[in-house]
């Protein structure tokens, strides 16, 4: 096991190099004078020109502004916001609870549903609801969720008045954001009604974050359990007499769980490119909308790290995941 | 004369089936993907002869009729058979205009993401000490950025547009091109037919491109539909974010993107464009199930 994930580790480490390289690089392929860019003017003053790439060390060789900037990360310094001036670094954990909290209530309504949704069609396989649950999920799987917020918001927000258009929580709380997850803070503040109010607002935004990863956990949980359900213990346990509940969801699940668990680990990173889409049409205030902002302002340096951080999360949370799939899965440890 | 006729005949009756023919057995079984290919041969069509098919010139304003509804509800006009947006252009002529663009992105960042990435997958196979990890590294790094992400990060870099868009895209859907080819020919590498052609003297490229490549175009099939679709999802994408095709441009998204201010009061110029997308996209998810069913029954029950 330990040779297992030293090997793992092993493989991190360049990966992350390469991230880093790739980072570093979309701040060089910008066509023309960065500083200009950067700056927003067409005829800056030559002195100014000058000071400004010797501030953002563009002017030194290449390699050496590789080294600049693997140092400053070294050093968790991520730069700063050319809009705000407040760092990068301080920005990004200061929305990024908004966009985990969104993520994690995406996941639970597509696991909870997903899982159930599968779990039957599989028992019922052939039948309407299981062409049903297999047609959905293929609509799902191709639906563009930006144009399915938008759908969804005009039925519910405007049309039935049932969930407001935008936001995380209505204007008339003031709530101060202890743990960054509004539900939690809602529910240890004082306010009348603000829990629910923030239960509002997240309930549309999850629903279309989490309708790609819906369609993938019931389509992978059905044919996982159609695989588990053939197995000679299946058939052990039904023959000793025991509850078909209990055969299906304590035998059968969970052993089917497996495959279904590392396909949602993989599927963290198009949760948060989802999450940029879903941020934007719901106006709600985390990484994704931020990033989106800031490559209309052109702020590099935001740009730059905020992608940064992304990858670095994606790259930690798949490690996670095939560590965790080594241990349910012995096979896997052994393989070159 | 008469006997000879009727030995063909009887030949033919017995002889294997063409592949063609028995591919076309095996697609047509799956009902979902027939629907899918008569759907996408719809497009297609309106697409190539788009300036005849559609009733209207799609940047023609007609400032007499903004956001009229479509012809089946009050207040619509057989003019306009699917309503017009918001600056009276007609609904229906610039979803089709639309559906060239999107078939362009899909198709040329297909053949742009395709051809390096066979290639890189080649090498990477065939040179397995020298090449291969070192190409896989970076395409597991390509892999670490979400997809959209990275084609976001690539068009704030190069600025919006449609060349950018297709390059973004094509940069995106590279990795998977290289891992599939790399790892079909590894499988092929071992095969008799391989190490027979190697000992007739074939050369390299010829090993390479007419040996092993041929053998290992199913999967590659299936990956080209597949990432087909995702091309024109994520291009809607870029555009509804602002960063794909510029309006006054009819791209798919990009007409989303200038309709979210009516959605309080015209839900066709909201719905029609996302809808196409949707049909669009599942039509070629449901061809692609139908091309990996009978191409390689292998992976029927993979995912």
């Amino acid at each position: 096991m330990f040779s297992f994930i030293a090997r793992r580790v092993g493989l991190l480490i360049p990966t992350f190099f390469g991230v880093t390289l790739l980072t570093f690089a979309l701040i060089r392929m910008i066509p023309g004078d960065p500083v200009e860019v950067m700056m927003g003017e067409r005829r800056l003053d030559p002195e100014m020109h000058a000071q400004a790439m010797e501030r953002l060390g563009l002017n030194k060789p290449l390699y050496e502004q590789y080294f600049d900037y693997i140092g400053k990360l070294a050093h968790g310094d991520l730069g700063e916001s050319l809009r705000s001036r407040e760092s990068v670094w301080g920005e990004f954990s200061a929305l990024f609870p908004a966009t985990l909290e969104l993520s994690i209530a995406a996941l639970m309504f597509a696991g909870v549903l997903g899982l159930l949704a599968g779990v039957i069609a599989a028992l019922k396989r052939g039948s309407w609801f299981d062409h049903g649950v297999m047609g959905i999920s293929l609509a799902g799987y191709s639906m563009p969720i930006f144009w399915w917020g938008l759908i969804l918001i005009m039925f519910f927000s405007v049309g039935l008045g049932w969930t407001p258009v935008s936001g995380r929580i209505d204007l008339l709380f003031d709530i101060e954001p202890k743990t960054g997850f509004m539900l939690i803070d809602t529910l240890f503040s004082d306010e009348d009604g603000a829990f629910l109010d923030a239960l509002h607002h997240l309930i549309l935004p999850a629903i279309v974050l989490g309708t790609i990863p819906l369609a993938v956990i019931a389509r992978m949980t059905r044919s996982s359990m159609l695989e588990v359900l053939r197995e000679d213990y299946i058939r052990t346990a039904r023959a000793k007499g025991l509850s078909p509940a209990r055969v299906v969801f304590v035998h059968g699940l969970r052993n089917a769980l497996i495959p279904v668990l590392t396909v949602v680990g993989l599927q963290v990173g198009t949760l948060l490119a989802g999450a940029v889409l879903t941020e934007t049409i719901f106006s709600w205030p985390g990484i994704g909308k931020w990033l989106i902002e800031a490559i209309g302002a052109r702020d590099y340096p935001v740009v730059q790290n905020g992608i940064l951080l992304i990858a670095c999360l994606v790259i930690m949370v798949n490690f996670v995941v095939d560590i965790l799939y080594g241990f349910a899965n012995p096979r896997i440890r052994h393989q070159r | 004369m008469n006997t000879s006729n009727t030995a063909t005949e009887v030949d033919q009756s017995l002889l294997y089936p063409s592949p063609y023919k028995e591919f076309w057995h095996a697609f047509a079984q799956n009902k979902g993907a027939v629907a899918g290919l008569l759907f996408m041969s719809l497009i297609v069509f309106c697409a190539i002869f788009a300036p005849w098919v559609a009733p209207h010139n799609p940047s023609e304003q007609y400032r007499d009729f903004l956001l009229t509804p479509p012809v089946w509800l009050e207040g619509g006009n057989w003019q306009f058979l699917l309503g017009t947006d918001e600056l009276g252009r007609d609904l229906l002529s610039r979803l089709i205009e639309g559906s060239r663009l999107s078939l362009l992105i899909g198709l040329s960042s297909v053949v742009i993401s395709l051809i390096p990435g066979v290639i890189l997958g080649l090498f990477a196979g065939f040179f397995p000490r020298l090449l291969g990890p070192g190409i896989m590294r970076l395409m597991d790094i390509m892999l670490a950025l979400p997809s959209l992400l990275l084609a976001v990060a690539i068009v704030a870099i190069l600025g919006p547009g449609l060349i950018n868009t297709v390059i973004a895209i094509a940069v995106v859907s590279l990795p998977s091109y290289v891992r599939l080819t790399r790892a079909a020919v590894m499988g092929e590498l071992s095969r008799d037919y391989v190490t027979a052609a190697r000992l007739a003297g074939a050369g390299l490229p010829r090993l390479m491109f007419i040996t092993v490549l041929p053998n290992c175009m199913a999967p590659l099939i299936v990956q080209a539909t597949l990432s087909f679709s995702s091309a024109i999802l994520d291009a809607a994408a870029l555009g509804f974010l602002g960063l794909g095709v510029q309006p006054p441009t009819p791209e798919w998204g990009t007409m989303l993107a200038s309709a979210r201010d009516y959605i309080e009061r015209a839900w066709w110029v909201v719905t029609l464009p996302g809808l196409t997308i949707l049909l669009s996209v599942l039509a070629i998810n449901l061809m692609g199930d139908g091309l990996r069913d009978a191409l390689d029954p292998k992976l029927k029950n993979a995912a």
